[in-house]
């Protein structure tokens, strides 16, 4: 479909459900679509029966993280319409105690991809029948794809000889994590550069 | 007799995570009402590396390779598909011999697939003979690749812009004398299996998925295809040079595990038919030329010109150092990979490394579905289910 097309199937769904859909953006010949993350049901229901849209295959759940602003996850979501021959990209704002529905009842394939939101973001989905774990490793802590978990992670694993068993512990580095950071400081990088720090803010 | 029926109670047994027939690491909680599977808790997670944090720390280039290692059975097609988002993030285009190079590849990553999944599914129902059949051709292909690439398996081989090196002629006339030779290896898969009676005992009318769940499940690939949908991104949206190849989708009638066996088996055939077209136009003129763009912003000059130019020099410096920086945005870019849909949701705040990666696996969502294929059947059928699924467990946890 070409952007005319897109930019037509965006106004309609934004027209057709005030309140739950605010705005939509066309950009790389791809449609996106802010939407209320507590009407994400009604959304999805309307993409998946209008015989406009036709969006019956369910494609992806994801979360993004963006810690300095208020609601911190984009809760994202991916549909394809075999009939229009063209995918949606459904966004709403959460944060940590947000409590988006489950869309289990309307696609049942968004079981796994909602528990992985869940595990590696903290995005909460209620309606779901088993929120556990899904990638990570039985009693794991924390949700490692936020900004502010550390690469390394917290706890190391390893089996030890002498107690016959798999002990867990702090993560010990030998060195200290070098981040590599060669953003070049005439474009991009916008902090102080190592040994610069007393030159003050740029004016 | 005499016992009260409350005390019957369903069996529950574990399969895996070290077991033959879990190609890998599931490990899947099976309860079961006498040989009737009443539920089924797949386990995964396993083989989680933390694919996707990893990329965030790493530049465009570094990526790559990470790839690789999800979909260990055909490497070059998950690559593509980070190749791609990338490139549409940064409006460049592949030059031509790039694009038949890549589409000659990720054929040769679709056989490579398929040939071992319809063998090892043989092998999941009982029969021994098709994975050494099988494995003979593989071993062949993953020369090639390593003819290519410098490795058998962990490519990394595609850039963004193109293809790492151009193919020297002696390899394009070998990949062209395997062809036809392989076919007449998939005919003897076919005597071999397809009018088995003890495969078809095995596969016909097991895991039969209706269309219509296909699609809510997130289902992709030969897992619709087998229920009637005549759905290839290949076709449907084509990406590089598909629009100017010509080759037929096989589609199921049944949606059982045997028409997904038959259509991975004709698949292998029209990869066939793609890799001599790709032959056919890399050895005519309009063939030749460079395999990946001539921008040095995104790809690196020449080690011969890097002797002499200076800027040549700094360029290749900035590239390996800094690495691209990729345009703000956000882009969805998805392949046929062999096991079916593989996307990649990329966000780039206009640095040198993604902000965000997101892996679709096809694998995922069609693992999920276990529990609803399985609920009902036979137990030896998990296996000849589990099978069909194509499932490998590098880009299920990735």
């Amino acid at each position: 479909m070409d952007d005319a097309k897109l930019d037509a199937l965006g106004q309609t769904i934004v027209s057709a459900l005030p309140g739950a859909a605010t705005g939509y953006q066309v950009a790389f010949n791809q449609l996106a679509v802010d939407v209320e993350a507590s009407k994400i049901v009604e959304v999805v229901k309307y993409l998946r029966d209008d015989p406009n849209c036709r969006f019956v295959n369910f494609t992806d759940i994801t979360a993004a993280d963006y810690p300095s602003r208020e609601k911190r996850f984009d809760v994202i979501y991916h549909f394809l319409s075999p009939t229009l021959n063209t995918r949606i990209r459904l966004k709403a704002q959460a944060d940590e105690t947000t409590q988006v529905p489950s869309l289990i009842e309307v696609f049942p394939g968004a079981d796994w991809f909602e528990r992985e939101a869940y595990d590696l973001y903290g995005v909460f989905f209620v309606g779901h029948p088993d929120m556990r774990r899904i990638l990570t490793d039985y009693g794991f802590e924390g949700h490692p794809l936020r900004k502010d978990f550390p690469l390394t992670g917290f706890l190391e694993v390893r089996y030890d000889d002498q107690e016959k068993r798999v002990v867990y512990e702090p993560v010990r580095l030998n060195q200290e994590f070098r981040k590599f950071d060669f953003l070049s400081p005439w474009e991009g990088a916008d902090y102080p550069l190592p040994g610069d720090e007393k030159a003050g803010p740029k004016a | 007799m005499n016992e009260q029926p409350e005390q019957l109670r369903n069996f529950t047994i574990n399969f895996g995570p070290q077991h033959p027939a879990a190609h890998g690491v599931l490990r899947l909680v099976l309860e079961l009402d006498g040989e009737v599977v009443a539920r089924v808790d797949p386990h995964i997670g396993l083989l989680h590396r933390g694919t996707e944090k990893l990329i965030e720390q790493k530049t465009y280039l570094q990526a790559i390779p990470y790839f690789d290692r999800l979909d260990y059975v055909a490497p070059m097609n998950q690559e593509h598909a980070f190749c791609l988002a990338a490139e549409k993030l940064l409006g460049i285009e592949v030059p031509r011999r790039g694009q038949l190079i890549r589409v000659l590849y990720c054929e040769i990553g679709r056989i490579l697939s398929h040939l071992l999944n319809v063998t090892t599914q043989a092998m999941d129902v009982g029969a021994l003979t098709p994975p050494l059949w099988g494995f003979e051709e593989r071993e062949k292909l993953m020369v090639f690749y390593e003819r290519a690439s410098g490795s058998r398996m962990h490519a990394a081989f595609f850039r963004v812009g193109g293809v790492h090196q151009d193919l020297p002629q002696k390899l394009v006339d070998d990949i062209e004398a395997w062809c036809d030779p392989f076919l007449k290896v998939v005919d003897d898969l076919d005597r071999l299996l397809t009018a088995n009676r003890i495969f078809k005992q095995r596969n016909v009318d097991i895991g039969v998925v209706p269309l219509k769940e296909a699609w809510e499940w997130g289902f992709s690939g030969v897992m619709v295809r087998g229920s009637g949908a005549a759905w290839d991104l290949r076709k449907s949206q084509p990406y590089e040079c598909y629009a100017e190849m010509d080759f037929d989708i096989p589609i199921g009638k049944n949606g059982d595990c045997y028409d997904r066996y038959l259509i991975r088996m004709e698949e292998m055939r029209q990869s066939v038919r793609i890799m001599k077209q790709c032959i056919q136009k890399l050895n005519a003129p309009d063939g030749k030329g460079p395999v990946v763009v001539e921008d040095n912003k995104v790809a690196p000059p020449r080690r011969g010109e890097m002797k002499r130019s200076m800027e040549a020099l700094i360029h290749h410096f900035k590239l390996y150092t800094e690495g691209v920086h990729v345009p703000e945005g956000e882009v969805y870019a998805a392949v046929e990979a062999p096991k079916g849909e593989f996307g990649v949701y990329l966000i780039s705040d206009g640095t040198n490394k993604p902000y965000k990666c997101k892996i679709r696996a096809p694998g995922f969502a069609h693992l999920q579905a276990m529990d609803h294929i399985c609920r009902g059947h036979l137990l030896a059928d998990v296996s000849a289910i589990l099978g069909s699924l194509d499932i490998v467990f590098g880009e299920v946890d990735r």
